[in-house]
């Protein structure tokens, strides 16, 4: 046989045992992972009803706990021209880390006219990914003379560069469509001094009349708010807010006779418990 | 907070249930009462080959503030169960609490049935039930014990485990003393963990913030702009902190002033055990290099250092040789710096040490997010543009899959590491630019020769994952909850394991009823460990002999981490061929 095949045929045949010899890598094995047992050790011993029911508290210790928050994020008092207001936003959550049940809150009214705007949300919320949960569930807005309900769909989290963000469509009993953003930004001064940057945009697919909303970007709330956390859980703050109708929504208000635009001065309690 | 009359009275009987006589308020065993001569002369070290404990609970108060603690004899710690090497020994536990309860035997080889945890070794000891632990003592070295139950052991039930060697003690000491590290909270760990899972950052009071921009502290604009952009805390190095936290030594905060007697000259043997439920503290005695001869109660090569980390559930055996007529500090800083806890070394009672200052706390890197060594907080840095700098890093994906594709993607990942680096040769976190000597995993070398040469017949990866925002900890991506698979391997199987730490936290990973090498360095001389710290954004080999056939636990010692998932089961079954 030619020469150069047998040493081909030589190299060939000693190239796996070099490999193994001389590469650092080999000095670990591939022999595959053992099936997993179908048996738990402890039930030859123990009472495998015992044993049983410790199984399964053990699992739920470790990963299953029911936790809870209640937030307000905004409860406070607002002086500005014409009657002074007040303002609420707040949550709370039930649930693990993957399935909640979420109360939201938020709405205003004069001091002593009552409320002008309030609603309260029940939703599932589902974490879909590290940072954003789904929210789905119905709202009902709950101010006298126009009592109105919504299928609602949205999603809270939290942004990259840290902002809070927050956005739902809702879906009202009469067909209308609105829609809502908002975010906040908390800016640490220092350990306890906190300004927070808020932002609420209201949308709206089609004029609502009755309720004073007209389609496009309907209304804004702009918010600076500086708090300090006495607790983590109770953070006294100041701030100024300016809110205001756009577009339709604020020809609407004109028409009714109602303020446009409003800034305040605002005094509250950020808490949670 | 006071304690009311009914709480004084439940005190009291709680001590009759107990039978302890000790005197009130303390709830110190007498070895761990200050001004102790040493193990020699302690009154509540317990020994033989039958041996009673007593699991109950009474107020408990430190620094003025009033809660409620899990004892063990009475006591907290518990006694010091002081055995000798090849003895055999039955130890009764009984439950007077009217919940179920556990003791397990940290780092002691025994049979699965006798490890002491409910759900994978046996039961639990149900309320009035004694339950007995009998074994055979197979080695020599500095233990605990702590309950496996629920928050027990974060709420006082642990205790020290100290055997005597059946030939001559390699280490040479005229003189001992237990040192039980841990951290106490009013508040209870489950609210502990109710409130990270509200707030990721609650416990944390050293946050970066604008005030430190302004005086040049801590990151740049640019490095703070990237980190924020990642949705990163370089300041989240512990979960829970000194903002609640008293840290102890032997039950005792600073004021409490533990102290250890020794005479000028002596020959010290400091058996320094971490019973906290979530502090991996920084130890150093200024002024009084340690020797360290001993970590995880097995024998290395003795080697000299001013300050070593001491993560969770680990050991750490040191010689001390003060030589002044003097008293020396015995300094546990909690690893983030939010809090201290000083005992002190001296010739007579009465001496005290000084408290020093908390040092400044460190600030996390690109190596913590697992992105090779960059030293992007290193000092020599300083010329950099951090600009140019905190753009290439950005780009760099911290969260793709196809680096870890074992790795069950969801709510619970918030990051991959992209190139976990081994860091067994780092100084651990915080500890990077101080001028005094600091112990690394690197420096420990077996004393004896390890008892297993063979080759790992395969490996095996393991991703520490979490989600600090949500508050979420597991393996892979799978909490224990969710019905994680056991890990499985054969009898007397040599497998590497390989941990990778994909969150930004060290991690105490501790594995039941065996020893493994730590990977560093050539093989033969590799330190033997029951729990290793594995580094943020860094990985770690071990060499396992699954040589206990069994089922065992495997989790993170961080007591919150391990109930919020980060925890597994691993059965060692006969191979086919051996049965």
């Amino acid at each position: 046989m030619n020469r150069h095949l047998w040493i081909i045929f030589g190299l060939a045949l000693a190239s796996p045992v070099c490999a193994q010899t001389d590469q650092p890598e080999s000095e670990v094995g591939d022999t595959p992972a053992p099936a997993l047992p179908m048996d738990h050790a402890a039930d030859a011993i123990f009472d495998p009803v015992s044993m049983a029911a410790a199984r399964n508290t053990l699992r739920h210790e470790a990963g299953r706990m029911t936790s809870y928050s209640v937030v307000f994020n905004l409860a406070e008092f607002r002086v500005q021209r014409g009657r002074d207001a007040y303002r609420w936003e707040g949550e709370g959550w039930i649930g693990g880390d993957i399935n909640r049940f979420v109360l939201k809150t938020e709405g205003e009214g004069a001091v002593g006219l009552g409320v002008e705007a309030g609603e309260v949300r029940a939703l599932y919320s589902r974490a879909l990914d590290p940072w954003f949960n789904l929210q789905v569930g119905i709202r009902h807005d709950f101010e006298p003379g126009q009592p109105r309900s919504y299928a609602s769909v949205g999603f809270e989290g939290l942004a990259p560069y840290l902002v809070k963000l927050e956005g739902a469509l809702f879906l009202s009993d009469k067909g209308d469509v609105l829609a809502r953003l908002e975010g906040t930004y908390d800016e640490r001064i220092t350990q306890r001094l906190i300004l927070q940057s808020r932002a609420e945009l209201n949308f709206a697919a089609q004029d609502v009349p009755a309720n004073g909303i007209g389609s496009g970007l309907s209304s804004a709330e702009l918010g600076l708010r500086l708090r300090y956390e006495v607790r983590r859980e109770f953070a006294p703050y100041v701030g100024i807010s300016w809110e205001g109708k756009l577009g339709d929504s604020a020809r609407f208000a004109r028409a009714a006779g109602d303020r446009v635009r409003a800034t305040s001065l605002v005094f509250g309690v950020r808490a949670w418990f | 907070m006071t304690i009311s009359p009914i709480d004084r009275r439940g005190l009291l009987k709680g001590v009759a249930i107990t039978g302890g006589g000790l005197a009130l308020p303390s709830l110190f065993p007498a070895w761990a009462e200050a001004g102790t001569a040493g193990l020699a002369s302690s009154g509540s070290t317990i020994s033989g080959e039958i041996i009673a404990l007593s699991v109950g609970h009474a107020p408990f108060s430190v620094g003025g503030k009033a809660s409620h603690a899990f004892t063990i004899n009475g006591t907290v710690p518990g006694p010091i169960i002081r055995l000798k090497e090849g003895q055999k020994v039955r130890i009764a536990v009984t439950n007077t609490l009217d919940e179920d309860t556990s003791i397990h035997w940290h780092g002691l080889l025994l049979p699965f049935q006798m490890d002491g945890v409910p759900g994978i070794s046996f039961p639990g000891i149900k309320p009035g039930e004694t339950f007995s632990y009998e074994f055979e003592v197979r080695q020599a070295g500095t233990y605990w014990y702590h309950s496996h139950s629920n928050m027990q052991e974060t709420m006082g039930q642990y205790g020290a485990i100290v055997i005597d060697p059946a030939k001559a003690d390699p280490v040479a000491y005229e003189r001992e003393h237990v040192i039980v590290l841990s951290d106490w909270s009013a508040m209870h760990a489950m609210e502990q963990m109710r409130k990270l899972k509200a707030m990721g950052g609650y416990f944390n009071m050293s946050k970066q913030t604008l005030a430190g921009k302004l005086k040049g502290r801590d990151q740049s604009a640019a490095e703070r702009r990237m980190w924020a952009r990642m949705r990163m805390d370089p300041t989240d190095i512990a979960d829970v902190t000194g903002s609640t936290y008293t840290y102890l030594v032997n039950g005792h905060d600073s004021m409490g002033n533990w102290t250890g007697l020794f005479s000028p000259g002596e020959r010290v043997r400091l058996r320094i055990i971490n019973a906290a439920s979530m502090t991996n503290f920084n130890v150093r005695i200024p002024g009084l290099p340690m020797i360290v001869v001993a970590a995880d109660g097995q024998n290395v090569q003795p080697v000299e250092t001013d300050e070593f980390q001491i993560a969770i559930a680990e050991t750490y055996d040191v010689i001390v040789q003060p030589l002044e007529d003097r008293a020396f500090g015995f300094i546990a800083e909690s690893i983030d710096r939010s809090g201290l806890c000083r005992a002190t070394l001296a010739p007579r009672m009465g001496m005290e040490a000084d408290i020093p200052s908390l040092r400044n706390r460190p600030l996390l890197t690109m190596t913590d997010m697992g992105m090779g060594d960059m030293n992007m907080s290193g000092g020599d840095m300083a010329g950099m543009d951090h600009a140019a700098m905190g753009h290439d890093m950005g780009s760099m994906k911290m969260l793709d899959p196809s680096v870890a594709p074992q790795v069950k993607m969801g709510p619970g990942v918030a990051m991959l590491s992209p190139i976990p680096v081994d860091r067994t040769g780092e100084r651990p976190t915080g500890l990077e630019d101080v001028t005094h000597r600091v112990l690394t995993y690197r420096q420990l070398r077996s004393l004896d020769r390890n008892p297993d040469s063979r080759r790992p017949s395969r490996e095996l990866d393991l991703h520490l994952t979490a989600n600090m925002e949500r508050y979420m900890w597991s393996f892979d991506g799978v909490k224990l909850s969710e019905g994680a698979d056991p890990i499985p391997f054969r009898h007397n199987e040599r497998v590497r394991l390989n941990l990778i730490n994909d969150t930004m936290m060290p991690h105490p990973i501790h594995l039941h009823g065996h020893f493994f090498e730590l990977v560093t360095g050539e093989a033969g001389h590799r330190p033997l460990k029951h729990t290793v710290n594995v580094l943020p954004g860094g990985k770690v080999s071990l060499d396992l002999t699954a040589d206990a056939l069994g089922d065992w636990a495997f989790h993170c010692h961080m007591m919150l981490h391990m109930m919020a998932g980060m925890f597994r089961v691993v059965t060692v079954r006969p191979d086919g061929s051996e049965a």
